[in-house]
């Protein structure tokens, strides 16, 4: 009579135990799922709206044919821009963080903000920008969009940058002190070619991450039917082109707006895709 | 006192080698001083921004729901209301998916399919959130509408109180089907911070309960989850607060109404969702006063479910000594 109940018993365990587990693999399928059909739609509508006047050709007025050349150009230059002035700010926070405060409670509090700012709302961070560029130039502008890209690529290479560094052999930095080198050409010289794959991952991931932008570009670069080199005025990029253009009743702003979409998610993909193998090569 | 320690050497090398090392020590003091003082300066700035409005409405500023830019008369509430229930319902799929995906990743899958499968998974993170908002535009809405959400209508409509959550016009839009695509959104957030707390568990608990006869399923439940508790909610809380402030995403299709709804099927709106339609088109001070103060409001919520996060992230790592 026991023998059976418990018998009973190991079977309901088993039961649910492959139950709970088998749940998991759908949930995997599900995430999995999601994935594929996100992917799969922006590659067949991108496709299908590719072509090389995409590159040639300015974005059109209302109904017209046209390309994205400006929106390229505009997202490249200020993603450049902003990877100029945040890189070496976000690499030297880092290095604060990782050879002076290893241990301090300012050091402490500074990974507790620069997390908090890493996961901030982006649209947050364009607000920000705005309110401190936008409105005293009073005018919209490339720079503002940089900043504003800039801003979020920050806290991505503060984190990378400390993370890599922390990693290094102690006795890295003590056999390079003791031949007499001073501490910052320990840092310049021994360290930072010691960690460059995991900084060149920061700044891959905060490549990836700032090119997909969209919320924070909206209120500082916002957009500009022509083309233009000049950072001072409000200027096109991929993003706001696409969200402007999915909202319009016009076909061929759509097929503009999947072609954008097209190339932004390859571009961030294969981005991150680089970061990555970067990454392994050096745990490996 | 034969050993010396890096620092006190650092600092001896200092003091003999002079200028070289106290301009670099200034440098990276001051680019680590930028970072702390930059999320003050979105605080201040966000307020000094936001407090006409602030001054103007009053506390009732939270919990109006005018919304009404020709009388310049604002109040958050339809907004604010929107953030927090399409979190809700990105929480309500996101988490138990997530502790799914983490269960297949950590317990079930060969070792072969793990790195693979967390690799794609972690891909849906990459996906450019303006991405999201297309797809949800043109595929996800229009499947709503003519698949789910008539079932909706028909048959959970008519459960009482609870009910009118899901009566409504199948448009596709609403609150309900941003909540799903942010749901969608921050699985890859949450799976990947459980994903990682659970391989903390020492194994010599894993493999005691094993060795006591447990199921997979029963080690789980008696020994990963309440060893990795606190991070777990943790990590929820650090995909909530991506939730919270996600603009793109749901931007296109929320529906961008102000008028209050109890059913989710309608369109509605939510804080993100208001300024990034509105900021723009904003054509007198108060209106775009009104904007910023709303955007105040999210970076406080999201600031506190963000160090509420961090916090807790932070107290399975000590125990951890890492």
């Amino acid at each position: 009579m026991t023998s059976m109940r418990s018998h009973g018993r190991a079977r309901w365990r088993r039961v649910k135990n492959v139950f709970a587990l088998g749940l998991g693999g759908v949930a995997t399928v599900i995430g999995l799922g999601f994935l594929a059909w996100i992917l799969v739609v922006t590659l067949v509508n991108g496709l299908s709206a590719l072509n090389l006047a995409l590159f040639t050709q300015m974005t059109p007025p209302p109904g017209a044919e046209g390309g994205l050349l400006n929106a390229i150009f505009g997202s490249a230059i200020m993603i450049l821009v902003a990877m100029l002035l945040g890189a070496p700010i976000g690499i030297l926070a880092g290095t604060h963080l990782a050879e002076y405060g290893r241990s301090g409670a300012i050091a402490e509090v500074i990974r507790f903000i620069n997390d908090i700012l890493l996961s901030a709302p982006s649209i947050v961070i364009g607000l920000f920008v705005y309110q401190l560029v936008v409105r005293p130039t009073g005018h919209f502008s490339g720079w503002a969009g940089a900043a504003s890209l800039g801003f979020i690529l920050l806290p991505v290479l503060v984190r990378t940058t400390d993370e890599t560094m922390r990693l290094l052999p102690i006795t890295l930095r003590e056999a390079a002190l003791a031949l007499g080198a001073p501490q910052w050409r320990v840092i310049v010289q021994v360290l930072y070619p010691a960690a460059r794959t995991g900084l060149l991952t920061g700044l891959l991931l905060g490549l990836a991450r700032i090119s997909g932008e969209t919320a924070p570009l909206l209120f500082t670069a916002l957009n500009n039917q022509y083309f233009t080199a000049d950072l001072s005025q409000p200027m096109a990029n991929i993003p706001v082109v696409i969200f402007q253009f999915a909202l319009s009743p016009y076909d061929a702003w759509h097929a503009l707006a999947w072609a954008g979409a097209l190339l932004m998610t390859l571009f961030v993909l294969v981005v991150s895709v680089g970061a990555r193998i970067a990454l392994r090569r050096r745990v490996g | 006192m034969s050993v010396a320690l890096p620092a006190s050497r650092a600092e001896q090398a200092r003091v003999r080698r002079g200028s070289g090392d106290r301009v670099f020590r200034l440098l990276v003091a001051f680019c680590a001083g930028f970072v702390l003082l930059s999320l003050g300066a979105v605080a201040a700035l966000m307020l000094t921004g936001g407090l006409p409005a602030l001054r103007n409405f009053g506390f009732a500023f939270l919990y109006r729901s005018v919304w009404d830019p020709v009388r310049q008369d604002f109040g958050a509430f339809v907004p604010i209301y929107g953030t927090l229930v399409t979190s809700l319902i990105a929480m309500l799929i996101a988490v138990p998916i997530s502790f799914g995906i983490a269960l297949f990743l950590s317990e079930v899958a060969p070792s072969w399919l793990r790195a693979p499968v967390a690799a794609a998974i972690e891909l849906l993170a990459g996906i450019p959130s303006i991405i999201y908002g297309m797809w949800g535009l043109f595929v996800f809405v229009p499947f709503m509408a003519d698949w789910v959400e008539p079932w909706i209508d028909d048959n959970l409509g008519a459960i009482p109180f609870l009910g009118a959550l899901f009566r409504g016009p199948p448009l596709g839009i609403g609150m309900l089907t941003a909540g799903i695509i942010l749901g969608v959104m921050v699985i890859p957030f949450i799976s990947s911070v459980m994903r990682d707390v659970f391989a903390l568990v020492p194994p010599t608990l894993r493999e005691s309960a094993f060795g006591l006869g447990a199921t997979r399923w029963e080690v789980v439940r008696g020994v990963v989850l309440p060893y990795t508790r606190t991070a777990v909610v943790g990590g929820i809380f650090l995909g909530l607060g991506r939730a919270l402030g996600e603009t793109m995403a749901v931007t296109f299709v929320l529906g961008n109404a102000h008028e209050f709804a109890i059913s989710l099927l309608k369109p509605g709106n939510s804080i993100a969702a208001a300024i990034a339609n509105e900021f723009t088109e904003a054509d007198s001070d108060m209106y775009r006063s009104s904007l910023v103060a709303l955007g105040f409001v999210l970076f406080v919520v999201t600031f506190i479910v963000l160090a509420l996060a961090k916090l807790m992230l932070i107290r399975l790592a000590r125990r951890e000594g890492t």
